[in-house]
């Protein structure tokens, strides 16, 4: 390498490390060497990753090198990635944060996993989250909280939280998350990165563990809309293996990123601007929209009556689905088992007991209670209706606006077990997300600045298969903005 | 809405989970909390609002063809099993 700077990979993002590739300035193998160096130097103070899996990257690299000399590559061809451990993935543990799947080696690929590694991405390992993707912290994981590179005090955010972080600290240069209440947009928040939600039924489910069927949707997590664009290109389509994947036609994200935002209608909710958003924030999030104001944009106010319905309305839906979801963890065909069961019974209730953590209970136990005979009306029926009504005001929304933008979460980044005792204030770090995935829309997260040191996220929200709209207005804020190109001091 | 123990014990027994009879209190609490939370659904009038299951649900439950889709793979699977003997996955003895 001709100059010291060239090495400093983790420095790039995602397209300028594509760009490198395709000059030749770099192969596949050294960059997959390079932020694996990274990770065995900072894993142990994050805990981003739950497996690194040195050994197959290298050997995809090389692969991956291989094509490209053979004039077969594409845009992601060579590129190191890291996987949400939610995401099964063959012949490698996929643990999905629990116990439970302490001992599962998957096998089959995720069809995520699938479309990527035909996209020629290399992985270099699997990130840590909260157990079955339930929590908002990190810290619900049987591996043990991550730390946020930011402040290792404090929570990386969470599910998706080892996603999160490994991208702020640039121990990879991009990972895939899921988000099923904010567990994409929250951590990215909070670890000042860029990751997008998609319309569900945008990216295949299948191969992901579930966790509540009809609010999970699978999205990139990176330091850039760029990056995310890239990458989403190459996760989203019709998979025939999940019957609530939709037949729309597949885009190329990066076709329109930098058209201009002139004329934009921005709606602000009244309701995302109220009691109990931390001041700062606020105002780190109201900067962001002056911003928004020189590039062409409209503020607009709206609102959405019922969103503050939308966090009781989520604790019975996603609980419901889930306690019928993880029925299928019961010791028989795969993961866990208890030792010596007595009895059928005994080796079900012990498994499931010894198996999951403290929050997967309590929501398993939520969600059987919600669906059990004589309940159903009143909890998971009511919960149903009033889901229609907050999508309803979504709908009428953006017959005035053509994206609605606020805070992504409420406050920072918050200590490290400060919330872990008391449940309800933990759900309430997702009170902007969550309606987002009752309603099935497209919505994301980009960095706006910090307030205390700690990065502040700026959600963006879109109309249904609004993706590359999102996208496109993400990036003219980036353009003008660096926030997304800042990293924690002790990790640059 | 609170729940006592022996409706979490109850619940827990339909979820086939076993719980620490020490942790019982703690769920005692939190989950009557989560109900609480809950309940303020009930403050919405939603006579006349139809359910919605699915936020896709306008385009229809896509169909395929009733053929066999996939080939046998129960070999792969149940190397992961806990216990298997000749192709079928062993539980407790159920029938005395």
């Amino acid at each position: 390498m001709s100059d010291i700077k060239s090495d400093m990979y983790h420095l790039d993002t995602l397209a300028e490390l594509s760009v490198k590739l395709q000059a030749g300035e770099v192969t596949s193998v050294q960059l997959t060497e390079y932020f694996l160096a990274r990770i065995n130097k900072y894993n142990d103070e994050l805990n981003c990753f739950i497996t690194v899996t040195d050994e197959l990257a290298l050997a995809d690299a090389k692969a991956a090198d291989e094509k490209r000399n053979s004039g077969n590559a594409g845009p992601l061809t060579g590129l190191p990635i890291a996987h949400k451990d939610i995401f099964c993935t063959k012949g490698v543990k996929t643990s999905c944060g629990s116990r439970m799947l302490d001992n599962f080696i998957s096998p089959y690929d995720a069809t995520v996993v699938t479309k990527l590694k035909q996209a020629g991405v290399v992985m270099l390992g699997k990130t840590n989250m909260d157990e079955f993707a339930m929590g908002s912290s990190n810290e619900t994981s049987f591996y043990g909280a991550v730390k946020n590179p930011w402040d290792v005090n404090c929570i990386p955010g969470g599910s998706s939280g080892g996603s999160a972080a490994a991208v702020a600290s640039r121990l990879a240069p991009i990972s895939t998350g899921t988000d099923t209440g904010g567990s994409i947009r929250q951590p990215a928040a909070m670890c000042g990165i860029t990751g997008i939600k998609p319309t569900y039924g945008r990216v295949s489910r299948f191969g992901m563990i579930a966790f509540a069927s009809s609010l999970d949707q699978a999205g990139p997590m990176g330091q850039s809309a760029e990056d995310c664009a890239m990458l989403l290109n190459a996760m989203t389509g019709l998979d025939e293996k999940d019957s609530t994947s939709l037949d729309v036609a597949t885009e190329n994200y990066m076709t329109d990123i930098d058209r201009p935002l002139d004329g934009l209608r921005i709606g602000l909710p009244k309701e995302f601007f109220g009691e109990g958003l931390d001041e700062k924030v606020d105002s780190v999030v109201r900067e962001s929209l002056e911003q928004y104001k020189k590039l062409g944009a409209e503020l607009i106010d709206i609102e959405l009556p019922n969103s503050h319905l939308s966090v009781p309305v989520y604790y019975v839906v996603a609980p419901a689905e889930a306690s019928a979801n993880l029925s299928r963890f019961d010791g028989v065909r795969y993961g866990y088992r208890c030792k010596d069961p007595v009895d059928l019974y005994d080796m079900y209730a012990r498994t499931r007991g010894e198996g999951f953590g403290a929050e997967v209970k309590r929501r398993i136990l939520v969600g059987t209670y919600a669906l059990s005979a004589g309940y159903y009306d009143a909890y998971y029926l009511k919960a149903q209706k009033l889901r229609h009504l907050i999508s309803d005001d979504f709908k009428n929304a953006f017959e005035k606006v053509d994206v609605i933008m606020g805070p992504t979460s409420p406050s920072t980044a918050f200590n490290i077990g400060e919330k872990s005792d008391d449940p309800i204030s933990m759900y309430l770090s997702d009170i902007y997300t969550i309606a987002v995935n009752l309603a099935g829309l497209p919505g994301m997260s980009i960095p706006a600045g910090f307030a205390d040191g700690k990065p502040v996220g700026l959600q963006i929200i879109g109309n249904y298969f609004a993706e590359s709209r999102l996208l496109n207005v993400a990036h003219k804020y980036q353009q003008v903005t660096d926030w997304h190109r800042q990293i924690p001091e002790d990790f640059a | 809405m609170s729940l006592d123990a022996d409706e979490i014990k109850k619940i827990a027994m339909l979820a086939r989970l076993q719980i620490d009879e020490s942790d019982i209190p703690s769920y005692v609490t939190n989950l009557s909390n989560i109900l609480d939370l809950v309940a303020q659904m009930e403050a919405v009038n939603t006579d006349g609002v139809i359910p919605m299951s699915h936020p896709q649900e306008e385009a229809g439950q896509r169909l395929r063809e009733d053929i066999v889709s996939e080939e046998n793979q129960r070999d792969a699977f149940q190397a992961i099993a806990p216990a298997t003997d000749d192709g079928v996955y062993l539980v407790p003895k159920v029938i005395e």
